[in-house]
């Protein structure tokens, strides 16, 4: 069988699909299938969101890859959280684009970007975890993980204060400024946008109510009331479809844009992330230079060991972080681009849509007033 | 009737912004002020023209209580003043017209539509009047003009009739008139006409009734909002009025679109002599009805009575249905701006060319489609809130007519009554050898017998009436309505049409990210 160089994978990454998603109480199961490289062979497997943690701890938490810590790490969705229906605006507010559509359908959407990403890193796939995820018929279980370094919680609070820590390398401080103006961008975006999308819905469910109104307006009792009511029902109609036209827009914008802007979030808050590890090994490299100068002559080797060891893997990080960046805002464009095209193209053809069906409606209705 | 009343703008002199302050419940404030109010009134329709005495048997009757009251303080007062406001109006002074102010709103929503676009009054060249000639009148109210200043200011609107018909001396004429102005020939017409049997269809309110409930935040209610909402809410009346055949030859209908000088309406303020006597009515009114138990001869009337009851409670559902889509419309443009910023912002922060002129164009995409929710906002307000608004109103115009009928039939099986007891006391008069006093009894017999014919008259008309006023206003109603259906879907399309446009301009922005 063919092997990808080095890589324990030997899957396509591109055909990574998570085609069904139940629920079980508060628990999503996710089947994924992904073909064997060279073969029409498929595999699938059906994973928690648990899996799916247990597999990116792994990913975070290598000991043997050298400059691991410079890795723009493929960011996970935060967990799911379904419960009832009525609970919807909760899960709303928690993951925001992620949580709507039909049946989690954006959150599988975002799972699977999240494997296909984690599959085409050169780096990332070589991770024996990967394959098991995604082949073992077995789950991972509730195996467990090893504290990772960088989870998501990873920036405790007495840290933060090293975000702002001035950098040696003026690359790498432009480079932290415009992360972090468009990570709070895009983030202000997507939240505007996802209300933008809300109100879509709520107009929806007025038009339902109005058209609902006026269907029971229709009575018989004489010609006066008959003529009316053909105009009350013509109404419900329009206003149904006005409904449908919203659900569809609103659908639109939440399964291309609405996707596209919170994954660029996350994407941009992972690089957000990994800048922040790469100030932080600075920061211990700066604090070792500075106890080797002040050390007494007992313990400067000693502190120089370290110091070397700070350095070294200082450096590792940044010539990685230098690649990753290179390669995610290469990346990211072509994106962004596909979500833009896509949203564009469903608006274009529902608008399209629409305006047909009023257009019926408006002949019909002129036609009615002629009688 | 509620009226407008307008506060000084304090220290303010010659502002352009024109404040409207909300009042609390005045006593005349009709039973559709607010329509969360319980939909069956008590009231059949109050109007100023409950001053009518049932004694009055004619339509000039009624003007005298409209005269000028020597001992009225506040003749000269035209402004409607809630007793429970702190505020007064103070007296006007009688002299030349203050100073013009022409106000140029300083928020003009949506300049680039015409809010007069979705007026319905502008389709009526089809309309057939009742001899069988086409309709050919249009007015239009325009031209919103602040007059005065401080305590005495008030709105001054310019009235324009256009019109082939041969009653009017002239084919295009205009006038100016203050919002008392309308509200006093309403009262004149309900006057008139209503105890007859006739629609008279009401006046626009004082208070903003769906406004009220829509919480914006971009769009306060703002006082160009109002005055447009007031300007169409005049032309909509003013036009419904003239399509009534009877209403439209009235010489006060007239007198209102022809000559550029009016007398003072000052039966519309609160404090007068005739207005304490409509309060007086006005109550009496309540506990007739009350106590009117009418032998409903014609199945017609009841049925059509429950018909529009019902007609009622569904056309307030739908009222509050649309007053909920023009909130959360509003809601959405104000979102879609919101984005748009956002995405302009962007925009400019990105570094990759192509990626950045992209979201800037998608910025201005937002920010039309933006301008199509408030044009969408403006088609569902404009057509749909005010005309099942007016439709409430105007059922309490049909309400009220229904009444009088039932008042009609008691006064005529009142008279009966009495015309019984006069010929019992005849009766007992013809063994007490009184020969005066028999003669007077026979006298008051045929008068009275003259009341009872004359009573049995004026059921059987109004009767008459009402099923004609009926039958047309149901007409008018599916008329109305199909005009307001399709202008809406013509605006429907017309959005459509124009994110076609935008998302056709943009496609080619995407693709061209490299």
């Amino acid at each position: 069988m063919d092997s990808n160089e080095g890589s324990s994978l030997n899957l396509s990454a591109s055909s990574i699909r998570i085609t069904d998603v139940t629920q079980d109480g508060d628990t999503l199961t996710f089947a994924i299938t992904s073909q064997k490289l060279g073969s029409s062979d498929g595999v699938c497997v059906f994973r928690t969101f648990e899996d799916f943690d247990w597999l990116h701890q792994n990913l975070c938490g290598q000991e043997d890859v050298p400059g691991l810590q410079g890795i723009i790490f493929p960011p996970l969705p935060a967990k799911p959280t379904p419960s009832q229906t009525h609970a919807q605006s909760k899960a709303v507010k928690q993951l925001g684009f992620l949580a709507m559509g039909n049946n989690w359908k954006i959150y599988c959407q975002a799972l699977e970007l999240y494997l296909q990403q984690v599959a085409a890193h050169t780096t990332l796939n070589k991770n024996k975890a990967l394959d098991n995820f995604l082949t073992n018929a077995e789950s991972p279980g509730k195996q467990r993980m090893r504290k990772g370094i960088f989870n998501r919680l990873s920036q405790a609070v007495e840290e933060m204060r090293k975000e702002n820590h001035r950098d040696v390398d003026e690359f790498f401080q432009n480079k932290r400024d415009r992360n972090a103006n468009l990570t709070a961008l895009y983030k202000g975006t997507t939240e505007r946008f996802l209300e933008v999308v809300l109100a879509k819905q709520r107009l929806a469910v007025d038009c339902g109510h109005f058209s609902t109104s006026l269907y029971l307006c229709v009575s018989q009792d004489d010609p006066a009331a008959v003529a009316f009511s053909k105009i009350c029902l013509k109404l419900s109609e329009i206003f149904e479809t006005v409904k449908n036209n919203f659900e569809i827009v609103a659908d639109n914008d939440l399964s291309t844009l609405g996707l596209g802007l919170d994954l660029e979030t996350r994407y941009q808050e992972a690089e957000k992330e990994m800048l922040f590890r790469r100030t932080c090994r600075l920061v211990e490299l700066e604090s070792a230079s500075r106890s080797t100068e002040k050390a007494k002559p007992n313990r400067r080797a000693a502190m120089e060991e370290v110091k070397k060891a700070a350095e070294k893997e200082f450096d590792l990080v940044s010539s990685v972080a230098k690649e990753e960046i290179q390669r995610f805002h290469g990346s990211r464009v072509g994106v962004l681009r596909s979500f833009l095209i896509g949203w564009c193209e469903k608006q274009l053809s529902t608008a399209k849509q629409s305006s047909a069906l009023f257009s019926q409606h408006l002949e019909a209705c002129r036609e009615l007033s002629e009688d | 009737m509620a009226a407008e009343r307008e506060p000084p703008p304090m220290g303010d002199a010659g502002q352009t912004d024109f404040r409207e302050v909300e009042e609390g419940e005045d006593l005349f404030v009709s039973t559709v002020t607010t329509l969360e109010s319980s939909p069956t009134s008590p009231e059949p329709a109050s109007l100023p023209a409950e001053d009518i005495s049932t004694n009055s048997n004619g339509p000039k009757q009624a003007e005298m209580l409209l005269d000028d009251d020597p001992e009225d303080l506040f003749a000269e007062a035209t402004e409607e003043v809630c007793l429970d406001s702190p505020e007064r109006e103070p007296i006007l002074s009688d002299g030349p017209s203050p100073a013009i102010t022409p106000v140029t709103p300083t928020v003009m929503i949506s300049p680039r539509i015409e809010p007069a676009m979705f007026d319905r009054s502008l389709d009526e060249d089809e309309e057939e009047g009742e001899n069988g000639d086409t309709f050919d009148m249009n007015i239009s109210v325009s031209d919103p003009e602040k007059v005065g200043d401080g305590m005495n200011a008030y709105m001054a609107y310019k009235v324009t009739t256009k019109t082939s018909l041969s009653i009017f001396s002239k084919k295009e004429f205009s006038v100016k008139r203050r919002f008392s102005d309308f509200l006093g020939l309403h009262s004149k017409l309900a006057s008139k006409y209503m105890h007859i049997g006739y629609i008279v269809p009401p006046a626009p309110e004082k208070s903003i009734v769906g406004m009220t409930k829509v919480k914006v935040g971009k769009e306060d209610l703002s006082s160009a909002e109002f005055v447009e909402k007031r300007r169409s809410a005049l032309e909509r009346y003013l036009m419904r009025t003239v399509k009534h055949p009877v209403l439209l030859k009235d010489p006060d209908v007239m007198q209102f679109l022809e000559s550029s000088e009016l007398p003072r309406a000052v039966s519309t303020q609160a404090l007068s002599g005739a207005g304490i006597l409509r309060m007086v009515n006005k109550a009496a009114d309540a506990v007739n009805k009350m106590t009117i138990k009418m032998n409903e001869s014609d199945a017609w009337f009841e049925e059509k009575q429950q018909q529009f009851e019902n007609l009622d409670v569904q056309l307030r559902k739908l009222h509050a249905s649309v007053e909920s889509l023009v909130c959360h419309r509003k809601e959405l443009s104000m979102n879609t701006a919101s984005f748009a910023k956002s995405a302009a912002m962007l925009g400019n922060s990105e570094d990759h060319t192509a990626l950045s002129r992209a979201l800037s164009q998608l910025a201005e995409v937002e920010e039309k489609i933006d301008q199509l929710h408030q044009e969408q906002a403006y088609a569902d307000f404009y057509l749909f809130s005010e005309l099942l608004g007016d439709y409430v109103r105007l059922l309490t115009a049909v309400k009220g007519v229904f009444d009088q009928r039932m008042k009609t039939w008691s006064k005529w099986q009142d008279a009966q009554v009495m015309l019984q007891r006069k010929r019992e006391a005849e009766a007992k008069l013809q063994f007490a050898n009184k020969p005066d006093k028999l003669q007077q009894a026979k006298d008051e017999i045929k008068e009275w017998e003259g009341k009872v014919q004359q009573g049995e008259r004026d059921f059987e008309q109004i009767s008459k009436t009402i099923r004609k006023e009926v039958g047309r206003f149901e007409k008018e109603r599916v008329r109305d309505f199909k005009v307001v259906i399709i202008k809406y879907l013509e605006s429907l399309v017309h959005t459509q049409q124009q994110l076609i446009k935008y998302w056709e301009a943009f496609l080619p922005e995407a693709k061209a990210i490299a």
